[in-house]
């Protein structure tokens, strides 16, 4: 094992060359390097902190604006649903007085028209009376030669039409 | 690595090879291929670190492994020592980093070159022990500068009834003196003995290739190689846990010294 058979030849060199290496590492690496990597990262980890905060803050901002704007929004809609109602409830109401002055006009002509109605028949029917009166009155002189006045006819006339 | 006999000594790959003499009051300090391998380590680690300190915003993927390391290691001392550990950070992360990378340095197969082999400075116990002196004596100065004598009160841990007080302070002196010991042991012993594997293996794979007789790659090189390539895989997991180990080992002794018990 050349570890322990040269180690009284080599011991010197080793240590020698051991501690300058070992030397200029710690001096150079562990005093100098070593400190600006870690200068490095702690200035990206607090680089990152605060850019955290300052995200947090802003997103506790946005919330907050976030907030007023919906009770804005609600507050908008729930007028505009009450000012949409009433105007539909307005409009509800004119129709429903449009629809009843025209429902009497119409009743008002049809009842009118009815009238009419009823009168023209009357007087349709009292000319047939009277006409068939005389045409009986005529029948009844043409045929029997018998004199009928015209209230006789009518008067028959009358209860044929009612037996009808 | 063949030795002159065609066998394969699995050991020849821990030989030190001075590549310049070199004399320092009467010390013999010549610069060998470990002290090679340290350089070359040292290299790497610059070159890794440098990658990282684009200091970006937004990390590449480079300066996010280094980050990554930086961060890994930062952790370990934070939750084992607490805030105070932020100042040990440099010395654990280059004991971790030169660990790490020399151990992933011997893994390195710059053998496909004729003539040259990787060298794992961690498998070499005069290495594991500088480090472990390091660690341990860190422990030592921090210990004695914050606490004082009081610092002795480490070996008399809270609630020890009064008739043990004559052997807990000594079974805990003596596991506080032991530390030096595994932590240079542990690592020296799992870098040679990984090695010593995938070497052996490697072995099997060439001189079963070599056989005269047919059958012999067909048994022995062919699993040999399977097996060698999920050894390689474990090696390199082993790499990466014994720095991690020792890191976290130091770290821990930190804590002792720094919070006592």
């Amino acid at each position: 094992m050349p570890q322990i058979s040269q180690i009284l030849e080599t011991y010197a060199s080793q240590f020698f060359w051991l501690l300058i290496v070992f030397g200029l590492i710690y001096f150079t690496v562990g005093r100098v390097m070593l400190p600006k990597v870690e200068a490095t990262m702690d200035a990206r980890d607090r680089k990152i902190a605060d850019d955290l905060a300052a995200a947090e803050h802003a997103r506790a901002e946005a919330n907050n604006l976030g907030d007023s704007g919906a009770a804005d929004l609600a507050a908008a809609r729930t007028a505009a649903q009450a000012k949409s109602s009433a105007a539909k409830a307005k409009a509800a109401k004119d129709a429903d007085a449009r629809l009843g002055k025209a429902d009497a006009e119409i009743s008002a002509k049809i009842a009118a028209a009815d009238a009419e109605l009823a009168k023209a028949t009357a007087k349709a029917l009292s000319g047939i009376e009277t006409v068939a009166a005389e045409a009986a009155a005529d029948i009844v002189a043409k045929v029997s030669g018998a004199k009928v006045t015209s209230a006789q006819a009518a008067k028959a006339v009358k209860a044929v039409m009612s037996h009808g | 690595m063949a030795g002159e006999s065609g066998k394969i000594d699995p050991m020849y790959q821990f030989q030190i090879e001075p590549l310049a003499q070199l004399n320092i009051a009467g010390y013999d300090v010549s610069f060998t291929n470990s002290s090679l391998f340290m350089i070359l380590v040292l290299g790497a680690l610059w070159l890794f670190m440098w990658g990282g300190m684009k200091r970006d915003l937004v990390p590449g993927r480079w300066q996010m492994a280094v980050e990554g390391v930086t961060g890994f290691v930062n952790n370990m001392l934070t939750s084992s020592v607490g805030p105070e550990g932020k100042k040990y950070v440099p010395l654990v992360f280059s004991l971790f980093m030169f660990i790490l990378m020399a151990n992933f340095m011997g893994m390195m197969p710059f053998g496909i070159v004729p003539g040259l082999h990787p060298f794992t400075v961690t498998s070499h116990l005069t290495v594991t022990a500088v480090l472990a002196v390091i660690s341990f004596g860190t422990v030592l100065i921090v210990g004695f500068w914050k606490h004082g004598l009081h610092f002795f009160s480490l070996f008399v841990p809270h609630g020890t009834p009064w008739w043990l007080l004559w052997l807990i302070p000594l079974i805990e002196l003596f596991s506080f003196l032991i530390r030096p010991f595994s932590l240079a042991l542990r690592l020296f012993v799992a870098m040679t003995a990984g090695h010593v594997l995938m070497k052996v293996l490697a072995g099997f794979v060439i001189n079963g290739l070599n056989a005269e007789a047919a059958w012999v790659p067909l048994v022995v090189s062919i699993p040999s190689f399977i097996l060698m390539i999920g050894i390689t895989l474990l090696e390199l997991l082993v790499c990466a846990i014994q720095a991690y180990v020792f890191a976290l080992l130091t770290s821990l002794y930190i804590n002792d010294a720094v919070n006592l018990h």
